[in-house]
């Protein structure tokens, strides 16, 4: 314990320490830190009595406010959906052509759709609906199940090979995996499925696309149509436009064929509303500029 | 001033003063964390919360290896933009078997609390192998080994022992069959498929997750555990405060 000294200039104590000669006064503490320290204490009481504080065993004070993160987050959630609720029906109750001819319901609904497709869709399907290897195309013409607005509201909520109990269902059989078709058919097939879409690849390879064409007729006509032109009834892509999921080049072609392909889309029921669905339909159609096939 | 002369002895003894600063730091975690352990709200009731299948673990514990939650986190925020873009706010239950928790500060990317079935497996096959090749502007990193590794399978079931005595309710018939289980999960041709249904229930997503059924590798079990993500329980769709969250 250092001896106590008094600074003789001033009258107050030392602190006892003294470094290179100087030494510190123990003076009190600054009355505007008092008055700091005082508010905050007393700010703090006010806390106790308006918000939830003291632990209670297996429960707690609740505090006069009631205060309530997750009552307020619902009620905000209400409370927007209340703000929107006069569209929201307007959409629920009305035909996707009433909804259609209605401009200012129209630019709601574009609006609302961009950002639910956004948070939902944009991942696959990409930003601007363009797509992606393997996942299809939104803003062209081309539909696997129907181009309406119906159509995709019920591919949305149902989804395609997903795990709802009435999904879509298609696949593509691995026709050179499971030995249905050999190599020389698939090649043949192969060229003739080309010539479909480019009738001037057929000129060089005429053979091809007329043994082709015969295989074509006996295992794949079932589900893409004499012609080709695909069946939406059954998912089946119509092959004669020039739009590919899988890719239309002859590399890409063959591992359709010897592999098969089944692609996944998954249900909206669970996780959006019948208006959000609806929303996402008209979205979804108005980026090919509404022109339905 | 007797609390300042006090104090004045204090500083004046090191092992004291350090004594007491432990004492009155520890307040703090006294009358804030302690109480979480008895008030009854802090975690709600999910009697029929499925644990992580041993696959789904795996991919769990590649999820920590690659430090995915650096960049996601999985708890959904009681805030109404975090509620409309990823669904009805976590609750502490749907995580009480993770050890440790994964909920994450930090959000690069998107928060994963809900994303379980979400998008397809070839879509997280695709993502996880390059993000660029479905999000063209992302900057998360490439993950191309995971297609590549193989997933280990035989210490699974020390694993689920572990958890079993932090109190996850694992069977000792599910610790027994664990590397078995987890290489059905991946494989719906195999024999042991109808095992995984019996022991950890008939919703358990069985299917070839990198869509390559003859080979288990680090990819089936990560995509299996974000697959799973928020649909352990559906505690929150009980909730009562879940009327109304959403949009519309």
């Amino acid at each position: 314990m250092a001896v106590e000294e008094r600074d003789e200039h001033t009258g107050y104590l030392t602190t006892g320490h003294e470094w290179n000669g100087i030494k510190e006064l123990n003076r009190p503490v600054p009355t505007v830190i008092w008055l700091f320290l005082t508010t905050a204490f007393l700010a703090a009481l006010a806390c106790w009595i308006l918000l939830p504080a003291w632990p209670l065993g297996n429960t707690y004070t609740h505090g006069l406010l009631r205060a309530d993160q997750r009552q307020r987050v619902t009620e905000e959630i209400a409370e927007a959906a209340s703000k929107r609720s006069a569209a929201a029906a307007q959409i629920e109750s009305m035909t996707f052509d009433d909804i259609r001819s209605d401009p200012d319901l129209m630019r709601n609904v574009i609006e609302t759709g961009r950002t639910l497709f956004g948070d939902n869709c944009a991942a696959c399907h990409g930003s601007t609906g363009h797509g992606g290897p393997g996942f299809p195309n939104l803003a062209d013409n081309a539909w696997l199940w129907g181009g309406d607005a119906d159509a995709v509201a019920e591919t949305i909520r149902i989804g395609i090979n997903s795990d709802h109990p009435e999904t879509r269902t298609s696949q593509m059989l691995p026709f050179g995996h499971d030995g249905l078709l050999d190599r020389e058919a698939i090649l043949n097939v192969i060229a003739y499925v080309r010539s479909l879409s480019n009738p001037a690849s057929a000129k060089d390879n005429a053979e091809a696309v007329s043994a082709g064409a015969k295989v074509f007729a006996s295992s794949c006509a079932a589900c893409h149509g004499k012609d080709g032109g695909g069946n939406t009834a059954m998912g089946a892509p119509n092959l004669t436009d020039k739009f590919w999921i899988y890719g239309g080049d002859e590399e890409s072609i063959f591992t359709t064929l010897t592999y098969g392909r089944k692609g996944h889309m998954p249900q909206w029921e669970s996780r959006l509303t019948p208006v959000q669905r609806k929303i996402l339909a008209l979205y979804v159609v108005s980026l090919s500029n509404g022109k339905e096939k | 001033m007797s609390i300042f002369g006090a104090h004045y002895n204090l500083e004046r003894h090191s092992i004291g003063l350090a004594v007491a600063v432990v004492a009155v730091a520890s307040i703090g975690g006294l009358f804030e964390i302690a109480p979480l352990f008895t008030i009854d709200e802090t975690v709600e009731s999910a009697p029929n919360m499925r644990v992580y299948t041993p696959l789904e673990l795996a991919g769990r514990n590649i999820y920590i290896r690659e430090g995915c939650y650096a960049c996601h986190s999985q708890m959904i925020r009681t805030l109404r933009d975090d509620v409309e873009r990823y669904g009805h706010y976590s609750l502490a239950v749907e995580s009480q078997y993770d050890h440790p928790m994964l909920w994450g500060s930090k959000r690069t990317g998107p928060d994963l609390a809900r994303v379980g079935g979400k998008y397809s497996d070839q879509w997280h096959v695709a993502h996880l192998d390059n993000p660029r090749h479905v999000v063209p502007k992302s900057i998360m990193p490439s993950y191309t080994w995971l297609l590549r590794n193989e997933q280990k399978t035989d210490d699974l079931g020390d694993q689920l022992r572990a958890l079993q005595r932090l109190g996850v309710p694992y069977t000792d018939d599910m610790i027994a069959h664990a590397a078995e289980d987890a290489s059905a999960q991946a494989n719906p041709n195999s024999e042991d498929v109808s095992g995984v249904s019996d022991r950890y229930g008939k919703d358990t997503n069985i299917r070839a997750f990198d869509n390559d059924p003859h080979k288990l590798t680090e990819m089936d079990a990560l995509v299996a555990y974000l697959q799973i993500l928020g649909k352990l329980t559906d505690a929150a769709e009980k909730d009562p405060n879940s009327a109304g969250a959403g949009h519309d």
